[in-house]
């Protein structure tokens, strides 16, 4: 039944994209974005450091979960791009590129190199493109080890970014970051609202029937592959930025496509406020039991587990179940008058 | 040359070794266990605290491992993969993934970062080799794992095709639901199965920590080889674990001998433009299948 059959029948609800909650949430998200962008001139370089990495979080947890939520593509080798970004930021900063434009230099290079990978990974399916990534993974991770400049495992820094005092460098890298989350959640949410985020919706739900309804299934997955491929390459580039230091084991490691999970299977899979919500609860279980080591890492796995069997649509699933509220909505929402509704509740009764 | 293709086979039955069970678990359940590589560290750990810490002969630290192993793999079935299978394709890998995390780290809480090995334990016969005409020497423990691959590959050809519990399985893989009119309960026997994957684990392990020495991280590498010697082989093929296991382990040593990294690099390389090459050539993926259709365990779809 289409939309506007809904409209005409007599007595039937209307249908709506935005409810008063959720006018509010995207007004009320902007204001914070405004806000954040005041955090250096009034916080200590420890404070922005931090709100830096959540910004990178963020990216990660709504780039991972494009994929997988929407996309239905599972992968364990994400951190290639994250890799990428750090290693293309490197390598154009050596060339004499200007360290803060190598950032989103890298980005778009890391997007051009996962087309056309898209169309080898994309044939493989569910355990497979998982696994397969991971295999990308770490068959880039060696190539890159082989690269002079960066010295085996030795790595590398971003000298160039000495150029810059501390402290405007810090800014500078806070402000980049809050500006890519703040486009990379933007253009997410854009897209979902779009003709193709109905597309992304139905291929999430259903694939074969997304298939059979006319829905270009890999055009689509390909664009999230792709817009992942670029996000996640930007957060690696961000977080090079940040620390400075480039060693190849830290950036290709899989711990972070283990944080990239817990973020949105904890957050809830396959809902854009979900990821936001994931990616904050992990920052703040890092900044509380970080320091605990490997027991924290146990923590994160044993989270992870649990959620995953018993709470596999996450918090913000759960949420939404109950109480039906959608900050960011991407879909549409059927009000049926109180007739309806109560006819339909006695029925379940029943 | 001839050296390295000689010693890549020997390889490849190690590979096959710790493949058979990802493969097995993959054609009966249609899950990828993330956590694969990491249960075969985690016997090897077992095995290693048994005979090294418990004074226990080898033999008998490798019995209580298998033993232990087969339970803990009935365990995962019935507790968690039963639990997220139902929730669609996707959730398995990430409870897996999840799973392999804990195993990861609750070992190297347990016993550090130090490498371990078992070579300790088996004394010269890490070492001995026999002299092949031209100079080339064959180890005698790559040759008893080889034997040990094709011992159990055989032997679980021999179960599924001979036993009730193996009609049992292939009758599950086929068709859950059909098999569960016919009496068969899908959960029991996907258990079974489990713990029969994770004995092949066991085996692996201890093969592991014997030729090599591990660490509580090891289990990440060895799922990439388990996996891709599975999928060169064609996945879901008992025999294809040994075919694609010695492609890698070929790739392997002579990728080892030209480059420092080349072990390694080779062998992902080999792995992925194989999967290109049957992007574009459909054919060439049947094809260990069709050479192996006699003897291939399990058939799916219109290969029966």
């Amino acid at each position: 039944m289409s939309l506007d059959t809904i409209d005409s029948l007599p007595n039937a609800g209307s249908v709506e994209r935005w409810t008063r909650s959720s006018r509010m949430a995207v007004w009320g998200s902007m204001i914070v974005l405004v806000g954040l962008a005041f955090v250096p001139a009034a916080f200590g370089a420890g404070a922005v450091d931090r709100m830096t990495a959540l910004f990178i979080y963020v990216i990660m947890a709504a780039m991972w979960n494009a994929l997988a939520g929407f996309g239905g593509l599972v992968s364990v080798g994400q951190q290639v791009f994250f890799g990428l970004g750090a290693y293309f930021t490197v390598r154009l900063a050596d060339k004499g590129v200007d360290p803060f434009f190598s950032i989103v230099l890298a980005g778009v290079i890391v997007a051009a190199i996962s087309y056309p990978l898209s169309f080898a990974m994309l044939r493989l399916k569910g355990g497979e493109f998982a696994i397969g990534m991971w295999v990308v993974s770490a068959l880039t991770h060696l190539l890159v080890n082989l690269d002079g400049l960066i010295k085996g495992e030795t790595g590398t820094s971003l000298i160039s970014l000495n150029a810059y005092a501390s402290g405007d460098r810090r800014a500078i890298i806070f402000w980049l970051a809050l500006a890519a989350m703040a486009a990379i959640l933007a253009s997410l949410f854009v897209l979902l609202r779009s003709k193709t985020g109905a597309a992304i919706q139905a291929i999430r739900d259903n694939e074969e029937a997304a298939q059979a309804l006319g829905v270009n299934v890999m055009g689509t997955k390909r664009l999230l592959f792709v817009l992942a491929a670029a996000g996640i390459g930007i957060a690696g580039a961000l977080w090079l930025a940040s620390a400075t230091s480039f060693q190849p084991k830290t950036y290709f490691s899989v711990q972070w496509t283990a944080y990239m999970i817990f973020m949105v299977l904890v957050g809830g899979i396959g809902t854009f406020e979900g990821a936001i919500l994931g990616a904050l609860i992990f920052f703040v279980i890092e900044t509380w039991f970080g320091s605990l080591g490997v027991w924290y890492l146990i923590g994160l796995g044993l989270v992870a587990l649990i959620f995953s069997l018993f709470l596999p649509r996450g918090l913000w699933g759960a949420i939404e179940n109950r109480f039906g509220i959608s900050l960011m909505p991407v879909g549409y929402r059927l009000n049926l008058p109180a007739k309806i509704t109560k006819e339909k509740a006695q029925r379940q009764g029943e | 040359m001839i050296n390295q293709i000689l010693q890549g086979v020997m390889l490849g039955g190690y590979y096959a070794l710790i493949a058979c069970g990802l493969a097995f678990m993959f054609s009966v359940m249609r899950i990828i266990n993330l956590a694969h590589g990491s249960l075969a560290v985690a016997s090897a750990y077992l095995i290693f605290v048994l005979t090294e810490k418990a004074k226990l002969p080898l033999a008998a630290g490798f019995v209580i491992a298998m033993i232990a192993m087969a339970i803990v793999g009935w365990l995962i079935q019935r507790l968690i993969l039963d639990r997220s299978a139902r929730g669609g394709q996707l959730l398995p890998i990430l409870s897996t993934f999840g799973l392999s995390m804990v195993i990861d780290n609750s070992l190297f809480e347990q016993f550090g970062a130090d490498t371990r090995s078992l070579a300790n334990a088996i004394g010269d016969l890490s070492w001995a080799s026999w002299e092949l005409p031209g100079g080339i020497y064959l180890g005698k423990l790559p040759v008893l794992i080889f034997a040990t691959a094709v011992v159990l590959l055989a032997s679980l050809q021999l179960m599924l095709s001979h036993t009730t519990l193996g009609r049992a399985i292939r009758a599950t893989a086929e068709d859950p639901d059909t098999a569960g009119l016919m009496g068969i309960d899908a959960a029991k026997v996907n258990a079974a199965a489990a713990a029969i994957a994770m004995v092949t684990v066991t085996i692996a392990g201890m093969f592991l920590a014997m030729r090599a020495t591990f660490e509580p991280y090891s289990g990440a590498p060895q799922l990439l080889f388990a996996f891709e010697a599975a999928v060169i082989g064609g996945a879901g093929s008992l025999w294809g674990t040994l075919i694609g296991g010695i492609v890698l382990g070929i790739a392997q040593t002579v990728g080892a001998s030209l480059h420092p990294l080349g072990f390694l690099i080779a062998g992902h390389a080999v792995f992925l433009v194989i999967l290109l090459a049957r992007l574009f050539l459909p054919d060439l993926g049947l094809l260990p299948a069709k050479l192996l259709n006699r003897t291939k365990f399990l058939y799916r779809g219109d290969a029966a």
